[in-house]
Parts: structure tokens; C-alpha cells; sequence
């Protein structure tokens, strides 16, 4: 599995919705499918599953918005 | 004198930002004239009481002194006690302000602004740790940051990274004309919101209470609806200045108001009310606690462990606007919706029992609107005073 599709499994696991795979465009935020709290679990397994290290005030909503753009931006980190 | 507080202010500020103007719209370079026009209105609008001034000087030396210093032992080390130690020290001035006055008649360390600029303080330390600020942080830039006047007394809360990154930026001349536009027009929605609207509503209305109400509960309920309206469009108005001011001299503060009263439910109402301080919390409180919590693994339920944020963060909002019982209470009832409502959602994603339509919108946006105004009274501290 590559790397964008195991960003948004995880995603799916975090939302519980499979949503993010059959729309890996949808405003997680938006949909409300993605809070604060939802977003905290999502850095802490980025950084266990990853060993990708991201501040919590690097996560822009307006940037990290869809499973596609965090995709992205995870990838830029790596 | 106040800012955005009178013609006067207004007028100085327009003689003062005049050059601003004319170099943006011929797309020449601007900021170090701005850092010029800092001073001059810090002096203006400190220059009624020397006190505050001694203390403003004093509370940015403070913050400039530890925000170098923990940069620098940041490039060489990474303790937890000295991060917790950095974050106190940051926030001291403010609590001595707070506790001082129930003390001594004097209050030497407060100063108009205070509340506001510790959130600066402290968000660089953060960031500092968090390894998001790695080179040194010129000096000039830095004050400029903490000083930014246009905000100074209540806000926006900026952050630093944003703010720098639009120092950095070279603004066209096209650039700017729309700046300027757009900064014009925030300032008169300023003069309609807190001169025009919020002064009827006081002067028309609340003042005239007594009159127009013909019992004690009406007159309380009365109350609690206008003055929930008048905090609106005074503070609303007072930030629109705020970043009006701040369009004109290039930098695009944040928004603080989303149409707070159309919100859907009281998570929605915090994502429209006062954001710039409700998302510091949200960042800078809540999400690192959680995170902390989830790495540590000391309280495994999720639902707990969210509401427990909730609580720390509302009851920390409340004693940050004063300690006075109708505040801490005020925090206190946030906390309480905010676990209710997490509840809530948490069945409702379950059993489905609120269908998602048009009309359960709107139903939901009045339920919002008479518990946020119910939050207000609280607020407003008449819960605890005898008549309006």
C-alpha cells in the first residue's frame, strides 16, 4: 500500500466513515467529521505509525483541510 | 486615551497614517515608517497615565528577556521543567495583575492591552519548543510584534509566524489599493457596529430599563437579550477598528466575528465568537492537553478525556477575564454545554434522533441563541448585582 493510501485509512479510522476513501476531496472539517479532538489522535498516530513529528500549530485547517491535502502535506514532511 | 475610543484618536490616527498611505499606493515600502507610527501612538495612547506606561515597558522587557533566553537554551536543550518554568514566567506578570488589586489599593503591574499581549508572550514560547521558531528573532521585529498598536488593547490575538511572514511580503501598489479598501471599509462598519448600533441599543434601550419593563423578571430578561446584542456590536465594532488599522499598515490581522448569532450549536458558536482567543485556547490549551494525555496514556476514554479539555479550557477563559464570581461561573457554564453538547453529539451520531434539515437548523440556531445570551447575563455579572 502506498503512502497517501495508508494516510487515508488511517483518516477513516480516526473520522469512523469510510467517506474519506470513496471522497478523498471532502472538507474534513467542513463535514464535521474531523474536530479538535479528532485531530489530536490523528498527530499522535502520524507520529507513532510515521515517525512523522508535526507541531500542533503547523496543522493549518485551512491547508490540512481534505485526506488528499494532508496526504501532501505528510508526504512534504517525510 | 482609549484607542478607537474618540474623534481625537481617530483624527491622529488618520495625520499619522496619511505617509502609510501615500507610499503603499505608489507600492513603495512602508514598515519601517509603521514601526515609527508605533511609537508615536503607544505615547499617545499611554501618555495619560505614566503608571501604565512604566508597566507596559517593564511587562516587554520581561517577555523580550525570556522569549530570547528560552530560544537560546531551546538550540541546546529540550527539558520539560524548564519549558513549564519558561510558560509560568510568561504568564506571571498577568496573574500578579489579576491577584494584586484584592491585595493593595495600587495596581502597578496592570496595564490597558495586558491580557491581550500575554497571549504573545506565551505563544512564542510555545512555538519555540514546539521547534517552530529556530532563528533568531530580530529585535525590532519582535517589539513590532508584542506592540502592534492597532490591536493592542483587545485584540486580535496574532501569531507571530503570520505576522512575520507579512512583513516579509512585498506589497504592490494594486496590492495595496485594495488593502486600503478593504480597511476603510472595516472601519466604518466599526462607526455603524459600536457608534451607531451598539450606542442606541445602550443609550435607547438599556439605559432606559427601568421605564420600559414593568416587573423585575422582565426588566432581568429584557436585559439579558440587549445586552447580549450590545456586547456584540461594541466588541464586534472594536475589533473591525482593530483590523481596519491593521489592512491600512499592511498587515492582515485575523477576523474575531462569524455571525456568532447564527451559530448552530455551542461548538459552532466558539468557532464564531471572539475566534482569535477561543482558537489560542483551542491550539494552545485544549489540543496540547489532550495530546499530552493521549501520549502519556493516563486516561484512556476518549469522551472523559475530551470533556476534560473542556473543562480545563472554559474554566481557564473565565478567570483570564477577571476573577470575579459572574466570570469564573461564566467559564463554568461554557464547560457544562460544551460536555452536554459532546454528549449529545456522541448519542446523536448513534441513534440518529436529530435529523439533519432545514427546519432543525433554524431550531437549533434559536435554541443556540437564547443559551449564548443566558451565558452573557451570566457575564454581565446582574445574576449577582441587585437591579440593572
Amino acid at each position: 500500500m502506498d503512502f497517501k493510501n495508508e494516510v487515508i485509512s488511517l483518516l477513516a479510522e480516526i473520522c469512523q466513515d469510510d467517506v474519506v476513501k470513496e471522497n478523498p476531496d471532502i472538507d474534513l472539517f467542513d463535514a464535521g467529521l474531523l474536530d479538535s479532538f479528532g485531530t489530536v489522535e490523528l498527530l499522535v498516530q502520524v507520529e507513532e505509525r510515521f515517525g512523522i513529528l508535526v507541531p500542533i500549530t503547523e496543522f493549518d485547517r485551512d491547508v490540512w483541510n481534505t485526506p488528499n491535502n494532508i496526504a501532501i502535506q505528510l508526504a512534504d514532511m517525510k | 486615551m482609549t484607542p478607537y475610543g474618540s474623534f481625537t484618536f481617530f483624527f491622529i490616527l488618520a495625520v499619522l497614517l496619511a505617509p502609510t498611505i501615500i507610499l503603499g499606493l505608489q507600492g513603495k515600502r512602508f514598515q519601517s515608517y509603521n514601526l515609527f507610527v508605533t511609537v508615536i501612538a503607544l505615547a499617545v495612547i499611554f501618555s495619560s497615565s505614566l503608571n501604565q506606561a512604566i508597566a507596559l515597558c517593564l511587562f516587554t522587557i520581561w517577555q523580550v528577556v525570556l522569549i530570547k533566553s528560552y530560544l537560546a537554551y531551546r538550540k541546546k536543550a529540550n527539558r520539560d521543567s524548564i519549558f513549564y518554568l519558561a510558560v509560568i514566567l510568561s504568564i506571571l506578570p498577568l496573574i500578579l495583575s489579576k491577584v494584586m488589586p484584592y491585595f493593595s489599593t495600587m495596581n502597578l503591574i496592570g496595564f490597558l492591552g495586558i491580557s491581550y499581549l500575554t497571549f504573545k508572550g506565551t505563544q512564542l514560547i510555545m512555538e519555540t519548543r514546539d521547534g517552530l521558531i529556530k532563528s533568531n528573532l530580530p529585535l525590532p521585529r519582535l517589539l513590532y510584534f508584542i506592540l502592534f498598536f492597532p490591536t493592542i488593547s483587545s485584540g486580535p490575538i496574532d501569531r507571530y509566524r503570520r505576522f512575520e511572514k507579512e512583513l516579509a511580503l512585498d506589497i504592490s501598489a494594486e496590492q495595496y489599493k485594495l488593502l486600503l479598501y478593504e480597511g476603510l471599509n472595516k472601519i466604518f462598519l466599526g462607526f455603524l457596529y459600536k457608534y451607531i448600533i451598539g450606542y442606541s441599543i445602550n443609550h435607547f434601550f438599556i439605559s432606559q430599563l427601568r421605564f420600559i419593563s414593568h416587573s423585575e423578571f422582565q426588566n432581568h430578561l429584557y436585559y439579558m437579550y440587549s445586552y447580549s446584542l450590545y456586547l456584540f456590536f461594541d466588541f464586534a465594532g472594536y475589533s473591525a477598528f482593530a483590523i481596519g488599522v491593521s489592512y491600512i499598515m499592511g498587515v492582515k490581522s485575523p477576523e474575531n466575528f462569524n455571525k456568532p448569532f447564527l451559530s448552530r450549536n455551542i461548538k459552532d458558536f466558539w468557532n464564531r465568537w471572539h475566534m482569535s482567543l477561543s482558537f489560542w485556547f483551542r491550539d494552545y490549551v485544549y489540543m496540547r492537553f489532550i495530546f499530552w494525555m493521549t501520549k502519556k496514556k493516563w486516561i484512556k476514554n476518549r469522551n472523559l478525556l475530551s470533556n476534560l479539555g473542556y473543562i480545563l479550557l472554559f474554566l481557564l477563559m473565565g478567570v483570564w477575564h477577571g476573577l470575579a464570581l459572574q466570570y469564573i461561573i461564566y467559564g463554568a457554564y461554557h464547560a457544562l454545554l460544551m460536555v452536554a453538547y459532546n454528549s449529545f453529539e456522541r448519542f446523536n451520531k448513534k441513534h440518529k434522533w436529530w435529523p439533519q434539515n432545514k427546519v432543525t437548523h433554524i431550531v437549533a440556531i434559536i435554541i443556540t441563541f437564547h443559551v449564548i445570551c443566558f451565558g452573557f447575563y451570566i457575564f454581565s455579572g446582574q445574576l449577582f448585582h441587585k437591579g440593572v
